[in-house]
């Protein structure tokens, strides 16, 4: 008979706030609290290494301190540097840094696809593709110093060999792994070899090359920064050569700093080039939260 | 001359097909297959797993050719890939970075027509198939169900002589599946290609085609050929199945194809090694 029993209404009373509710409050909450956390890490560090300069614990010589880093920027800044303002210096690196992160990427694009697609290129150059890739790239530097010059050039150089190795072997890999079902059902419906190639091989190599263009972007800077160490006139790479030359550890740790939000920044507008360009991808399950 | 040299008739002339594996031994797929699907014809063929069924699909296609024997297609020996033809896998062959709507234009376009054009007509054919409202979302948005129909428009569109189709269906569910079979004869008539519908579901073949045949284990062969001749427009699938006609076609074939799947099954767990392959 209870079974019969027309049931009580679901309805929850309206001052009982509704599981969505709570879970919202729940979210926003633990936001703020890791939004607090992590203020609280930097407030720590950096005051414990500003007290620590002023109490001479540690030597403000050799390991600087965040007030004389902010003091040290500010008059590069409004004064510039030995060898031109410091904006000119910055730009100078991102040039380097972009150019050759677009040359890298394009031959290493192109040549990836072409090696991909034609297995018998792909025998005879493996050997030597891993020779070069076993050297310690950096060393390159040297050389391009030496061929192109303390100009724009060499830096250039340096960046795009650095970028484009970590992208041809994704763009390799990518091809080789294209689904086969694929490549003969658009060759049936009457693509050309080219079709096939831009229609299937190059988009279904996307999500592999846009992979390392993170850490591509990252070897960018890296290859600009070291080619400016190794001789140049301008650039942050001997802003921070000259810095150690004159002990200024503020002016190393300021440079750093720069490059730093410099290579965060080109992270976000990577992050965001990589979004508009997969967004034919289903979304992952589990999205990392922070990825590097 | 039989029908089958017309525009859209294939003809297997004691064809067989051997491949070599990667470990180097040579493999037999099919042995000595002969028959023919005249213009028009839909044609289902039935085996046990992996028995090479779907290399008969691949020569006509002209994806691969074969070893011995010829295939012929409008008359024409196949020799490089088949034009007028479509294909359908198991697994959906859309390009998941384009959209709905530039997967089913993708044919037209090869055809040389405009971007304009071939939108238009994938437009069309969406409507067929009831997609109107998906064609700019991606493959991945799509239910399973969809997925196929837009597979189907993207088949068709060039309003192929022959569709060639290796279990369409056989990852969808049983009801979607039914569904799917009702549209597919539903667009089938429409334009009237020949098909080759491969699949190991005896049901299916006999609601869909006009002529079933029964490959032996591996290294395949025909069987026997069994002539369907239910009415058409057959109607939905779901129902068809119970009609006494459909019955005793389903007990003949299944005799036939009994001892092929036990021979082919004692073989996949006894280890006794033979040809078999389907690539």
């Amino acid at each position: 008979m209870s079974e019969n029993q027309p049931l009580p209404s679901p309805r929850p009373t309206p001052a009982a706030p509704s599981i969505a509710e709570i879970n919202r409050a729940r979210a926003r909450r633990r936001r703020q609290a890791v939004l607090f956390g992590r203020v609280a890490v930097l407030v720590v560090v950096l005051g414990a290494w500003q007290l620590g300069t002023a109490l001479k614990w540690i030597d403000p010589f050799f390991f600087g301190s965040p007030l004389g880093i902010v003091l040290r920027l500010a008059y590069w800044f409004t004064h510039g540097t030995a060898y031109g303002s410091f904006w000119f210096q910055i730009w100078t690196t991102i040039e380097e840094a972009l150019l050759g992160f677009i040359v890298g990427v394009l031959s290493g694009v192109v040549v990836g696809v072409l090696l991909g697609e034609v297995p018998f290129l792909a025998d005879v150059a493996g050997p030597y593709i891993k020779v070069v890739n076993a050297l310690p790239r950096i060393v390159l530097g040297s050389i391009f110093v030496m061929w192109l010059g303390l100009g724009l050039a060499s830096k250039v150089m340096l960046a795009a060999v650095l970028v484009f190795f970590v992208v041809f072997f994704n763009a390799f890999e990518g091809v080789r792994s294209v689904d086969r079902n694929l490549v003969a059902n658009i060759r049936i419906l009457g693509a050309s070899r080219l079709q096939v190639v831009r229609h299937v091989i190059v988009p279904s190599a996307m999500s592999w090359i846009i992979a390392s263009l993170h850490v591509a972007l990252g070897f960018a800077i890296i290859g600009a920064i070291v080619g400016e160490f190794l001789g140049a006139q301008h650039g942050l790479g001997l802003v921070i050569a000259t810095a150690q030359n004159t002990f200024d550890a503020n002016g190393v740790f300021g440079a750093m700093l720069v490059i730093g939000l410099l290579a965060l920044s080109a992270e976000a507008l990577m992050a965001q080039v990589e979004k508009r360009l997969l967004a034919w991808r289903p979304a992952p399950a589990g999205e990392p939260a922070g990825r590097a | 001359m039989s029908g089958a040299s017309r525009q859209g008739g294939i003809s297997f002339t004691s064809v067989t097909k051997r491949f070599v594996n990667p470990k180097g031994e040579v493999m037999t797929a099919i042995r000595d297959v002969a028959f023919t699907v005249e213009p028009g014809q839909f044609c289902a063929i039935v085996g046990p797993t992996g028995c090479g069924k779907s290399t008969t699909l691949t020569l006509t296609a002209g994806l691969d050719s074969p070893s011995e024997g010829s295939v012929r297609v409008s008359g024409q020996t196949v020799d490089g890939l088949t034009r007028n033809v479509s294909f359908m896998f198991q697994a959906d062959a859309l390009l998941p970075w384009k959209s709905v709507l530039a997967n089913v234009s993708l044919g037209p376009l090869f055809r040389g027509y405009s971007r304009a054009d071939a939108q238009a007509k994938a437009r069309d054919w969406l409507r067929t198939v009831g997609l109107s409202a998906f064609e700019s979302h991606y493959p991945h948005q799509l239910s399973g169900g969809m997925r196929k129909r837009a597979s189907m428009a993207a088949a068709l569109i060039n309003e192929p002589a022959i569709l060639l189709m290796d279990e369409p269906f056989s990852a969808l569910d049983v009801q979607t599946r039914s569904i799917m079979s009702n549209e597919l004869l539903q667009l089938w008539e429409r334009t009237r290609p020949s098909v080759m519908f491969v699949t190991h579901d005896i049901e299916e073949a006999i609601a869909l085609a006009d002529k079933v045949i029964v490959m032996t284990a591996g290294p395949a062969t025909v069987k026997a050929v069994y002539d369907v001749d239910l009415p058409r427009p057959r109607g939905p699938v779901q129902e068809i199945r119970f009609e006494p006609a459909f019955l005793e076609l389903q007990r003949r074939i299944w005799s036939a194809l009994r001892e092929e799947v036990e021979h082919a099954y004692q073989r996949s767990t006894g280890g006794a090694p033979a040809g078999r392959s389907e690539p």
